[in-house]
This record gives structure tokens, sequence and C-alpha cells, in this order.
């Protein structure tokens, strides 16, 4: 299959990629672009652990073909951080205990980042709706609630 | 002399055992920089994927492979007859019988692997999965087990038809695998006969999926120069799956590393050896490169281990106060299309008989049959230890229907009934010795938590106006931490596990277990034990596992067994090193052994106040002044084999409120009190509870794999197959009481697994405790708002007046 050229925004930097049309941004964004922290989960859009940031909204990169990317602005769970440490979701979801095995928290964080800036002072409520589209088998949720919680928290007196 | 303060800021220094230290794994995992097997890449790597049966029983006529050799990228297609000259198209499993690695000649149920493709990459191995031609020849398919021995269903195994045995004891019919009985059978017939009160109530466990987000796959790597095997994979007992290997390939174990990198979630999903880690490492051996196989959701949900599965009757006979005489249970348990479920082996129906629950039961018998169906092949214990969550589910569920028919609280019975404080440790009728507990203040404490007479006087009016509320109450005891050796091998391997740890001349310290975690946090409270054992400070102990190049063997992480063996190793080990340094700090100080005492992170000299070394000064002279005769270095390993089960038990409390009209079941509280012995760290305990419960929640309200008379699996995308997302989990309470066990070094019990194991039974009882006035003595699970709303229409509750 011929092959395009794509070029987006990756993390804040421009990266390029020869994808076939079919290829999905999740096997590109891991196999080619070498960042493995976005997971595969179902591969139907149901779980999220494959949540990244496109053009400002969080999308299922498992469902999301690369070439819709091109021109596009991404991020991952590897451009969460910046010079100065941690952004707040991931300081809080280490001290509220919101992660166990690890594999749902890439996508978790990546939305929670999303959901923060969509709704800054969320209830408990707003959290479960608008967090509803990332599945976690470990936590139970109620860590990572309390984490989006105190993130928002920081966030607002930031 | 040290003041109090002094002394709680070296202990806090430490954070080592009871306190809530957060987790060294996180930093790594909140920036994507976690390593699971799909985010291994090694040069030219391959990728595989399976051909697999559109049917559930079929005879294969042909397989045509012309079309997909021809597609450019693709290396290999091997069937059966590819895999026949090395011996490696059937496997032994972990109970005793043979699974197919690739379908020879028949297939035994849908989505069975018939052919492995290996190709460039997934694209256009997948391509070339639709260019495979077979032909199949369908046959009758079994689905019911209870038509499994009837004299004319079709012979599922032909291969195993004229065998005696498939691996646990005698067959009366080819597609019989087992009759398992424990208990004394005239015992418990005569108590049925003398007693004042008989119960029966007959309850289905529906076979579900642990299903966790990432699913199975490995990565194989032969080294053809050196004929060096490594494999990474999701497994929770690498060291097991380095000897099947060893044992299937002839390659020796000191050239196969197995490596269990990080893993997305297991709950016991992950415990299995499957036939695509199989063909993976026979194509890299065949190929000569790197073979990676990752299952899609639908390959995982359909193939590899699900649970239960249970047609079970429980039947309790008793006096008029509703005190037990006897329990008598039966079950049939479909097994699929092989023995391949998951237990120790001289344990086909795994620790059911832990059945006799948190009860003085004076007698009882169990029987259990194992069949053949043409469904998937598994039985492994989901979030518990094996099959204990059958046993609690069918003892809680019993006894409330003996409370129902007596009319005695569901409170009070249990009170009644519960082996005694004083009582332990207490030999059960059915072989068990429960090591410790105290059933009664653990149900006190919750009682009075939730207002439980407050609750009760609540449903009354809500009953009067018409309305449906109910409070579940279950008071389990589990058995975890397989096993004693002589009565737990797999494989011939005794369950024991290990622990190696070494001390560094500056006190940093590496330690290696041959457990493995999957988000039970081993980085952070194995380090935790250590500390607290040798008075050196967690942030400065390195947890490494998973590796078999590197660890010492063990049996792995499954059945809650990590706390209470993989904990009493480290605890075992970490001691031995104790003793070491004291005879050097002695040598150090010029006194006799005898002289000194331990206080926190240092020996002192009894009465002579800063007469003292602390362990990183002995782990200095450990390297450089030790007494003579004794060796230099401080290290030590230990292989822990437990002396008994450690028994964990709970008192959960559930209240619901049903729609009358949709079925909508509304969890309004869950309190659940665990009491796991001592408590490593309790930030942990608390989020193992919460996610062990949110998987008791999904089991009971949601989760089944049906499957059509032809055989087709109805539930296996998660469009179908219920995992609970934010909206549906309820809010957890959590409570605890600390009954250590007394032969457990640190007193420790294993706690991951009892909220899945209490809280299934607690949702079903709470629904069916909200039709009990109606005389409903059961119901099903799933208690989805279709099915309860089945129940409630059938009462005619749902007419709108």
């Amino acid at each position: 299959m011929a092959k395009q050229h794509i070029s987006f925004k990756l993390n804040g930097q421009q990266v390029d990629a020869l994808v076939e049309p079919r290829e999905l941004l999740v096997h590109t964004l891991r196999e080619q672009l070498s960042q493995t922290g976005t997971h595969i989960g179902c591969e139907t859009s149901h779980c999220g652990v494959c949540t990244v940031d496109l053009n400002g909204d969080s999308v299922k990169s498992c469902t999301i073909l690369a070439v819709q990317a091109n021109g596009g602005d991404v991020l991952t769970v590897e451009g969460l951080a910046d010079a100065e440490g941690l952004h707040a979701v991931q300081e809080a979801f280490i001290q509220e205990h919101g992660l166990q095995c690890g594999f749902c928290t890439p996508g978790m964080l990546v939305r929670a980042h999303r959901f923060l800036q969509e709704n800054p002072d969320p209830t408990e409520e707003e959290i479960r709706w608008g967090m509803s589209g990332n599945l976690c088998r470990c936590t139970g949720y109620q860590n990572i609630i309390k984490a989006v919680k105190s993130a928002a928290q920081k966030l607002q007196q930031a | 002399m040290a003041t109090a303060e002094e002394e709680v800021s070296r202990q806090d220094a430490l954070q080592g055992i009871g306190c809530s230290r957060k987790r060294k794994e996180d930093p790594r995992f909140v920036q994507g920089k976690g390593n699971y097997v799909d985010d291994v890449k090694m040069p030219g790597m391959l990728f595989a994927d399976m051909v697999r049966s559109p049917y559930a029983h079929a005879r294969i006529k042909s397989i045509n492979k012309e079309k997909a050799l021809a597609l450019p990228g693709v290396h290999a297609v091997l069937t059966a007859d590819d895999l026949k000259p090395l011996n490696l198209h059937w496997m032994p499993t972990l109970a005793g019988d043979v699974q197919a690695v690739l379908a020879d000649e028949k297939v035994h149920m849908q989505y069975q692997e018939v052919a492995v493709v290996i190709a460039d990459d997934r694209y256009i191995a997948a391509d070339a999965v639709d260019l495979v031609e077979v032909e199949y020849e369908p046959l009758p398919v079994l689905v019911d087990p209870h038509k499994a021995l009837d004299p004319d269903a079709p012979i599922l195994r032909e291969d195993a038809q004229d065998k005696d045995t498939v691996g646990q004891g005698p067959r009366k019919h080819p597609n019989h695998i087992f009759t398992w009985e424990v208990g004394d059978e005239s015992a418990t017939d005569r108590a049925f006969e003398e007693a004042e009160v008989t119960v029966t109530q007959e309850m289905y466990y529906p076979r579900v999926h642990p299903s966790p987000l990432e699913t199975c796959g490995c990565v194989a790597s032969f080294d053809k120069v050196k004929g060096n095997l490594t494999v990474y994979i999701t497994s929770q007992a690498p060291h097991v799956v380095r000897t099947v290997v060893t044992l299937l390939s002839g390659i020796p174990e000191s050239k196969v590393r197995i490596i269990s990198p990080d893993i997305g979630g297991g709950f016991g999903n992950k415990v299995g050896i499957y036939p695509g880690y199989v063909t993976a490492i026979v194509a890299s051996i065949v190929l000569g490169r790197p073979v990676k196989w990752i299952e899609d959701r639908m390959e995982h949900l359909s193939t590899t281990a699900w649970a239960r599965d249970y047609w079970m009757t429980g039947e309790l006979a008793a006096d008029k106060d509703g005190r037990i005489k006897g329990l008598r249970v039966g079950v049939l348990a479909d097994h699929g299309a092989f023995n391949s479920h998951a237990q120790p082996t001289k344990w086909p129906a795994g620790f059911f008989s832990i059945v006799t629950g948190s009860y003085d039961i004076p007698t009882a018998y169990v029987k259990v049959d194992g069949v053949y169906t043409n469904k998937s092949p598994g039985g492994v214990a989901y979030r518990c230890s094996f099959r204990v969550t059958e046993a609690v589910y069918l003892i809680e569920r019993t006894l409330d229907v003996l409370a129902q028919k007596l009319g005695i609280d569901k409170a009070e019975i249990r009170r009644r009934n519960f082996v005694k404080p004083e009582q332990f440790p207490y030999q059960t009728a059915l072989g068990w010795e429960l090591d410790s507990g105290d059933y009664h203040t653990a149900l006190d404490k919750v009682l009075a938590a939730v207002d439980y007479p407050g609750l009760r006087k609540e449903q009354e009016e809500k009953r009067a106006k018409g309305e449906l509320m109910g409070i579940g109450l279950v008071t389990f005891t589990e058995v975890v931490g397989a096993g004693p050796s002589k009565s737990c091998d797999i494989l011939g391997v005794g369950m024991f596990d290990s622990a190696e740890i070494r001390v560094h001349p500056t006190g940093s310290v590496i330690a290696r277990m041959g457990t493995i975690t999957q988000g039970q946090g081993h980085q952070t409270t194995y380090a935790q034990i250590i500390a607290s054992e040798l008075g050196l400070s967690s942030e400065d102990i390195q947890i490494e596992e998973g590796d078999t190049d590197t660890a010492p063997y063990g049996l792995g992480t499954y059945g809650s067994r990590s706390t209470p063996v993989g904990g009493a190793a480290t605890a075992v080990a970490a001691r031995k090193i104790r003793a070491k340094a004291q005879k050097i700090a002695a040598h150090m100080m010029e006194v006799s052994e005898a002289d000194l005492e331990w206080d926190i992170d240092r020996f002192k000299v009894k009465g002579v106040p800063g007469q003292e070394k602390t362990m990183k000064e002995v782990a200095w002279a450990a390297y450089n002044n030790v007494p003579e005769g004794m060796e230099m270095g401080l290290e030590a390993v230990d292989y822990y084999d437990p002396p008994n089960f450690t028994y964990p038990f709970g008192t959960y409390l559930c209240v619901v409120d049903i729609d009358k009209y949709t079925g909508q079941v509304h969890v309004r509280r869950f309190y659940a009190l665990d009491d796991c012995g001592t408590r490593i760290n309790p930030m942990i305990i608390e989020g193992q509870i919460h996610g062990g419960l949110t998987e008791g929640f999904a089991v009971a309200m949601g989760q089944e794999m049906p499957y059509d008379e032809e055989g087709n699996l109805l539930g296996n995308t998660l469009m179908d197959y219920f995992i609970p997302t934010f909206v549906e989990t309820p809010h957890w309470e959590t409570d605890y009481t600390v009954t250590p066990s007394p032969h457990h070094p640190l007193g420790a019990k294993g706690v991951a697994e009892s909220p899945h194991v209490g809280s299934i039974p607690c949702f079903t009882a709470a629904i069916v405790d909200a039709f009990s006035h109606l005389g409903i003595t059961h119901m099903d699970m799933p208690h989805s708002s279709y099915r309860v709303w089945q129940q409630l229409h059938e009462l005619g509750l749902d007419k709108r007046t």
C-alpha cells in the first residue's frame, strides 16, 4: 500500500512519519515514534488506555488514523511533565495512590489533564462522568477521583 | 538516652512496616516510562497472528497456506502438522491434561488456534490470517455441561477417549474429567436425616473473565549462535514458565531466560501457558528472529483463562435455632475443551473445600465433577485463591436461605455459628486449620458503623410503602498463601517462595524475589519489610522481580500469595542478615553477642548508653572487619515453605435500593471491614480493597460469557462484556481489625483478593434481601437491570397502579 507522508506536532516537537493510510495513530506513536506510554487495550474505543490529546480534544488513538493527525497537535503522557517537573495531575496520582498496574494511567492522566481544562473545578459527579471513557481494573476509581480533585485545587491555586 | 521523639524520627526515617509510603513504582508509570511486553522492540522482530476457528466443534479437512505465503512480508504459516515433528502440537496443562497448541485434526471450541502467521508487521500478519483457507466439517456441539455425561453426548476429546485419567483421577465417561470428593459422606447424610430443619439451594456461578486492561502477549527471541532463548511474557509465574519451556523444548533452564516485565494487571488470567506463547517461541526458533505475539481484546476474552462456571447445590442441616449441624455440596464444573485450569496439582477443585466458611460446622461433604464442553478452557482464580470465591458464595448464600427459612436475622445466624476466638487454631470438617480469627468483633464493628438496626427499621418502613431496599451481609473467611509444599505443588515443584537480599557496603540494598508484581506495589512493600527488619531506609532498598536470570526461583504471584509466602521469605532472609550483623557488631564493639539489643536501626550494648553501632556501620564492617572465621559480605537467601495457609477474613455490608419499574440496582452503601493480620502499607491495602470490590461489583452486576447453542461466544468485546466505568462504580467505605497470623513471621495474611471474594455474595445477598419478604431466597448473577426486572415482573411488582 502506498505510504503517505504526515507531519504533526508531538509534545511540542514537529515530527514526520511515512504511514499507510490504514495505520492507526496509536501504532505510529508507539512503533514509529517510540512513544510507548500510550497503550493499547481494546482496539474498539471502549477502554481509553490509548487516550491522547489531538488539537485540544481527548481522542482514542486506537480508532484514529495516523493521517487524521496530519498537521495537528498531539499530546501524549510523555509530554505532560516539563522542565519544572511533573504536571499537577501526575503528582496527584502519586500522592493519592491513583494507580496500581499503571497500564491505564497514561490515558487516564492525559484525559484528566484535558478534563480539568474543560472543567477546572469539578464535583465528584462531574469527574465520574467526565472521566468515564477511561477504564481501570485495579483502583476502583475512588483514588483517581481524589487525585483529579486534588490536581484541580493545585491548578487553581497556581 | 535517646528521647522518644528521636526514636519516632528514626522509625519514620525507615519508612518500614505500617506506614503509607508512596509507591516507588509510580514516577515511571505516570511519565509513560513503564515497560510492558508490547513496548519491547527488538531488531528484526516479526509479528505473529492467529488463524482461529469459527466453529465450536469441527473436523479440519484441509488448510491451504498458499495465498497467505504469497503475500509479501509473510515469513511463515505454521499448523499442527508443522509442529508435529517437534512434538509441540500439543502441550501439557498445569492440571495434567494436554491442550492443542494448534488444532490437530479437530477444533474443540470457537476461536481455537488453527494456524499461526508470522509476518513483518502486525498489519501484514492480520492480512495473511484472512488469506489462510481452512475447510471445516462441523460436528455436533456440546454446550450444556449437564448433558456432557449423557450416553449419547458427542465425544469431544477423541485424543483422550480411551484414557482412564486425564490427570486428576478416574473417569466415567469420555467427556468426564474428574470426580473430587472430600469430607465424611455418611456422617453428613446422617446429620441431614436427624436435622430439625434443612435447606437446599441451587445456584449458578457464571463463567466470567478477569480481563486485565493489558491482554496477554510475549516476545520470544532465540539466539541460534548461543542457543539461548529469551522470552518477555505477560506471566504471573515466570519461573514456572521457564520450567515448562524447558520441559517442552529440551533447552536447559540455564539457557532459557523468562522476563515478566511490567504487567498491566493479571487477576489470575496470566497464570497459564497459552498457545500464542508456544507458537511465538517455536517461530523464533525456526526463523531465528525475535517474534512478538500480542492478543487483541476479542482473542483475550475468547481464549485465555476465564473463571468459575460452577453449577452448585448447597444444603444445610440445622436445629431450630439456626445452629448448623451439617453441610452438603454438589458441583458440576464446566472446564471447557481442555482441562487447563490453574490449581495446585492435587486440588482439582482448588481450595473449594474452604466452603465451611467462618462457621463451626461439625460435619460436611463436598463432591465436584468436572466435564468437558466445546468452550474455551480454563477455570482460573479470578482475583481469589483457587475456587475460594465459589466456596464463599455458596456458604454465604445458603446460610442466608437458612436464616430466611427460620426467620432469624442474617447477622444473628452468623453470630450463632461463628468459630469462636478461643477455638483457634480451628480444624474444619473438611481438613483446613484456620490459623486465627475474631469474627464476632469484626461483625459487631460493622453493624455499629452502619447502624444495622436503623437500616432494618428503614427497610420495614420502605416495604410498607411498597419500595424495595435490601441489606446484604457477608462474613467470609478466605484461604490464601499457597502453600505448604506437603500439600501444594505445580508440576511437581513445591509452592514455596523466595527472597535474596544483598546489603552493600554503604548500606544500600538490592533484593530479588520469586514473585512478580502486577500492580500490587511489591517494589514498595517488600522494601518496607526489609527496612523494618534491617533498620535501613526503604528509600535505599531496590526490589527486583520477574527475571529468571537474576531472581531466585519462586512460584509467582496469584492467590494472594506474595505477602504470605514471598513476604515471609523476605522477613526470614532479612533476619538471617540481622543475625550475622549482630555478630559483626559484637566484634566491632568487643562485647559478647548476648550483650547487644536491637533498637530500630542499630545494635546497642545493654546498659551502656552511647555504645552502639548502626546497621549502616555494620554493613561497612561486613566488607572489611568481620570476626575471625566469618566470611565477608552481608547477604542471605530464603526459600520459605509455609507451615500453613493464612486465613484473612472480613465482614461486608451492602445496602441497595431497587427501582421497581426498571430493575436498576443502586448500591447506596458498601462497608467493607477486612482483617488481613499485620498491615504493611495501609495506603496500598486500601487501594487493593477498592480494586477488589470493584471487580466483585463487576462480576455480581454484569459479567458473564454466554454461549449460544452452537457454541458461539456472545460476549467477547468490551461492548458486551461488563467492565464498570467511573459512573457505575459505587463509593467504597473501608475499615479493619488486626488479628495477626500466628505462624507468619510478620503476622501478615494477604489482602488483595478478599474484597473480590467477599463482595460478590454481598451484592447478591443485598438484592435477594430486597425481595426476601416476598419469599425469594436466591437470584443468580449477573444482577443486570434486565434480570432484576425479570424478577420484578414475575412477582408483578413492576405494574404501575
